[in-house]
């Protein structure tokens, strides 16, 4: 029995490309990859020793861009707003995303309907999600209007408006766009736990409640820990949302890092201290970020 | 897991779960209604009606207007998004094979300084990229735009492609190899129409995230290549003449519309693309 | 059809790591089936992956009808594989699958559907053409990866544990088929196994692998009552051998090694030649077959107590102690005592083997019968 037919033999040229060709084919996006992440940000951090302004210029001034933004009270409100506004959205969505899951995990008819309700906010923009809820929360003619209107003469609302409360509405509209997705990400959790441990448990005598506290949500703490990165970095990074509802005011009161990065570094010509408010940004993710991917890490060696 | 839990029923208790989750449908749904309801309203029925009253007349004025107004960077929008998606997809979908199925020396390394790069806040990176983009002569261009989308895309598109491939046994392209087929017949003939769901996915993510997006958008292109997120804010946050709530309602919707669309179209794709990569936020 | 060589092939991955394949010296002629067995890990796997060239070797060579193919990109070498997992494309149909290969080197249409059509009659796959392999039984997706190998006619045939994925009805039945179709088309064939009763029955040469490094090369025959180590005696053959600890007594020409049981004693004589066996620490390997009940009159006779009997339907297993080890006898079911029962047994001590409990080498047995001093059942050695 001879062969069909044998393959012409490829040059050895051909043969060879056809060896390069994986890293060939890598090797742009390498490029890119490389030079777009790092490289940029390691210009990034040159940037932020220097005394840039509205053009880049070399002239190294040490940290002194980083001592401007210490001394500077519009990046300590960011700052303490991205504390305020962080825990609080965390928090605030962990919770109502924990109670929504397990309560739609109680074969709840239309389950598929509720679901997508809950989870459509997350493919708007969040500047659609701003101006929806810069006019809901609109002082005089939003929310405190329809409550007058409904029998509540005295109720004002102009949070929007307001210096200390301002970060507030902020946090309403973004729980309301990212909860609906921790909702989805408990569900599934909740659908992989082990049916047979919460029966193990009622036959314990374990009581519902006590069931989801004490072994089904501990059994989720994962998903915990992937929800809070991903809210972390959400909340790190939110620019849109502040952008679309106060663009950081009144005044500046409710700006967040990645609003005043962007107002000092394009609108008001301060590109060093624009790029050292930068530093300080992804120096925040990385210190949540880097222990994170070290437990994963260590996790995947033990099992 | 819940069959055991609760036999259904009306129990007071169950009564109560119906009752907070339609609470929360509501609430979930309100802003949407809102924006519907204001943006068929006239100026008039917003100033004298609220939030939740339906409108006396049915006016689409608003969203006449809106559209005469944000048209041009709708199109933008498309645009950007369409090469951007493409070709974000398609280079991540063979990044995804070569980083799975054809690994050397150090590619272990690339895909872990790519998954870095999926974490890193872009304002560490704006500034080089617009004077990189302002170089090549793409500054306040919608090619500008794309090329960015395309850049910053890569580690999720290929991310995506990667662990689905990782998931395909090796014995596969083995196989192909033995059969004669080269490096892109292997691709083209054997992967490629596995990847379906995954392409759908990747699509799905790139297109909401490069529609959605603002930052790049305010940052990179000014005027007339404006994408329509930083027109819509242009418009609502304008602080000269008359505010007209109708109107931008009705552009916020149009400017929602097509990732809406998509949603609920294919909200399986989304969700799938959601928990792989929500982490770029 | 092809002869295939290895010649000193070598893989490693890497300086500082442990050498994947050392030194393996092959030779198969044209038309044999060779099986490379051994326990996950051996670098069975590796070596036929270097045979099919997708993995490079480190050094050595590769013959097939004597040139060297080791350089070649795997496309070139006219091999084909059938993997574990089948590794049929999925989005192809059977039809599709099989032809691939044939269309890739683009062969004419009509030589196609010829070939794809007397493959698919000698696999009977006809009617499964049209499907898919997501559509297919395992056993069916098993014939359509042997199909996509057999249309190509290569010139070598590699089989990567190809029976494993069935359940264990049909894997006994596609053994004997691919052993009808062997003998049938006659190719030579390299077939990945760690499965010993399929490189028993399927081989007509069989290499036994541990740590890279082939352990024996030979017939199954061969491998079965001459295994070249403890590792190869231990591996092939179910119920496994017993070994037994031994320290041979007595004189140059006449040892004799002590077995003992809670019952009795028994000195089996051995005839090992002029070596120096005093109080060396051996092991005296007997096949569970070697051991039977003694008849009237045997001079070679232990007696023992039964401590565990294992019923298998065609044979009863027996297990007994001896010198503090278990041993296990394979007798017929209407001869087996039944447990706490004592009985008489005798060995086959023609058939036993020494091995150097340190080294796990076993002791070559000499050539040839010596005359001196022994009657009835005698093994005979030779030290090394």
């Amino acid at each position: 029995m001879n062969s069909v037919v044998a393959l012409p033999r490829a040059t050895p040229v051909l043969d060879r490309l056809q060896r390069w060709l994986p890293k060939l084919v890598l090797a742009p996006s390498m490029v890119v990859i490389l030079v777009g992440f790092y490289a940029y940000i390691g210009w990034t951090l040159v940037l932020s020793f220097t005394s840039s302004s509205f053009v880049p210029n070399y002239t190294f001034v040490g940290l002194a861009q980083y001592w401007r933004l210490w001394d500077n009270d519009r990046w300590w409100v960011a700052s303490k707003n991205l504390v305020i506004f962080g825990g609080l959205f965390i928090g605030i969505s962990l919770v109502v995303g924990v109670l929504l899951a397990v309560l739609l995990d109680q074969r709840i008819r239309r389950e598929g309907f509720i679901r997508t309700v809950y989870l459509y906010p997350m493919a708007l923009s969040m500047i659609v999600t701003g101006t929806a809820w810069k006019w809901l929360l609109n002082p005089g003619m939003g929310l405190d209007k329809l409550l007058r209107d409904w029998g509540w003469t005295g109720f004002t609302f102009d949070w929007l408006i307001n210096q200390d409360r301002v970060i507030y509405c902020v946090v309403i509209a973004a729980v309301w766009q990212a909860s609906g997705f921790i909702m989805a990400m408990f569900l599934a959790g909740l659908r992989g736990v082990d049916g047979s441990i919460i029966r193990a448990a009622q036959v314990d005598g374990a009581s519902l409640p006590t069931i989801y506290l004490k072994i089904v949500l501990p059994s989720l703490r994962p998903v915990f820990f992937s929800a809070f990165m991903i809210l972390a970095h959400i909340a790190i990074k939110s620019f849109d949302l502040v952008m679309a509802m106060t663009a950081g005011g009144p005044g500046y009161a409710s700006d967040l890092p990645a609003v005043f990065m962007y107002s000092f570094t394009f609108s008001r010509g301060q590109m060093g201290m624009g790029s050292a408010s930068a530093m300080l940004m992804l120096g925040a993710i990385l210190a949540i970020l880097v222990p994170y991917l070290y437990s994963e890490l260590r996790g995947k060696r033990h099992d | 897991m819940t069959s055991a839990v609760l036999k259904p029923g009306l129990t007071p208790s169950r009564v109560l779960i119906y009752a907070v989750l339609i609470l929360a449908c509501l609430m979930y749904l309100v802003p949407l209604v809102v924006m519907l309801l204001t943006s068929f309203k006239t100026p008039e029925d917003i100033n004298s009606g609220n939030l939740l009253t339906l409108p006396h007349v049915f006016s689409t004025l608003g969203w006449v207007k809106a559209w005469a107004t944000v048209r041009g960077y709708f199109w933008n929008s498309v645009a950007i998004t369409v090469p951007a998606v493409l070709i974000s997809t398609a280079v991540g979908a063979l990044n995804g094979y070569v980083l799975s199925m054809w690994r050397f020396r150090g590619s272990q390394l690339f895909f872990g300084l790519l998954l870095f790069g999926c974490f890193l806040p872009f304002q560490a990176v704006l500034l080089p990229a617009s004077f990189t983009l302002g170089k090549m002569g793409l500054a306040n261009t919608t090619a500008g735009l794309v090329v960015v989308h395309v850049v910053y895309g890569l580690a999720f598109t290929t991310l995506f492609f990667r662990n689905f491939y990782v998931s395909v046994p090796e014995a596969l392209v083995k196989a192909a190899r033995l059969d004669g087929a080269g490096f892109f017949t292997i691709f083209g003939r054997v992967l490629l129409p596995m990847s379906v769901p995954t392409i759908m996915v990747c699509v799905i993510w790139q297109f909401t995230q490069i529609w959605n997006d603002f930052l790049f958008g305010v940052v990179f292109a000014s005027g007339d290549a404006q994408p329509i997120t930083v027109a819509l804010n242009n418009l609502v946050n304008t602080t000269t003449g008359v505010k007209e709530y109708n109107v931008d309602m009705a552009a916020a919707m149009i400017a929602g519309l097509p990732t809406l669309l998509v949603y609920v179209l294919a909200g399986k794709y989304f969700l799938r693309g959601l928990t792989a990569g929500a982490v770029k936020g | 059809m092809a002869t295939l060589e290895l010649r000193n092939v070598n893989k490693t991955y890497g300086s500082g790591l442990p050498d994947t394949l050392k030194d393996i010296q092959l030779k198969i002629a044209e038309g044999e089936f060779l099986i490379l067995v051994g326990p996950s890990g051996c670098g069975k796997s590796t070596l036929m992956n270097c045979i099919a060239g997708l993995e490079n070797i480190s050094g050595g060579a590769i013959l097939v009808d004597d040139a060297d193919i080791s350089q070649m990109s795997p496309k070139d070498r006219d091999i084909a594989m059938v993997f574990q997992s089948y590794a049929l494309y999925p989005t192809m149909t059977v039809r599709q699958n099989i032809e691939f290969g044939l269309k890739i080197r683009k062969v004419p249409k009509a030589q196609i559907d010829q070939e794809v059509e007397r493959v698919a009659k000698l696999l009977q796959i006809e009617h499964l053409l049209a499907r898919k392999p997501g559509q297919l039984s395992g056993g069916q997706q098993q014939r359509v990866a042997m199909g996509r190998a057999l249309a190509r006619r290569p010139k070598i045939y590699l089989f990567d544990e190809p029976l494993s994925n069935l359940d264990a009805k049909l894997r006994v039945e596609m053994r004997t088929e691919m052993k009808l179709m062997h003998q049938r088309l006659k190719t030579t064939t390299v077939y990945v196994t760690h499965d010993q009763i399929e490189a028993m029955t399927l081989g007509d040469k069989v290499a036994v692998m541990k740590d890279g490094i082939i352990q024996q090369f030979g017939t199954p025959k061969e491998i079965y009552s001459e295994p070249a180590n403890l590792f190869v005696a231990s591996f092939i053959g179910s119920p496994p051998m017993n070994f037994i600890p031994v320290k041979p007594a007595g004189g140059r020409g006449r040892w004799h090694v002590p077995l003992a049981t809670d019952l009795g004693q028994l000195s089996l004589p051995l005839a090992a030649g002029d070596a120096d066996l005093d109080q060396r620490e051996l092991i005296l390997g007997l096949r569970p077959e070697q051991l039977a009940l003694a008849a009237e009159g045997d001079s070679a006779v232990l007696q023992a107590r039964v401590e565990v009997t294992e019923p298998t339907g065609p044979d009863t297993l027996i297990f007994v102690t001896i010198n503090g080890t278990k041993v296990c006898c394979r007798l017929a079911p209407d001869l087996a005592p039944a447990v706490g029962e004592m009985l008489k047994l005798s060995f086959d001590a023609g058939k036993a083997l020494l091995f150097d409990a340190k080294t796990g080498e076993r002791l070559a047995r000499e050539s040839k019968t010596p005359a001196e001093g022994s009657a009835g059942n005698v093994a005979q050695f030779r030290g090394r």
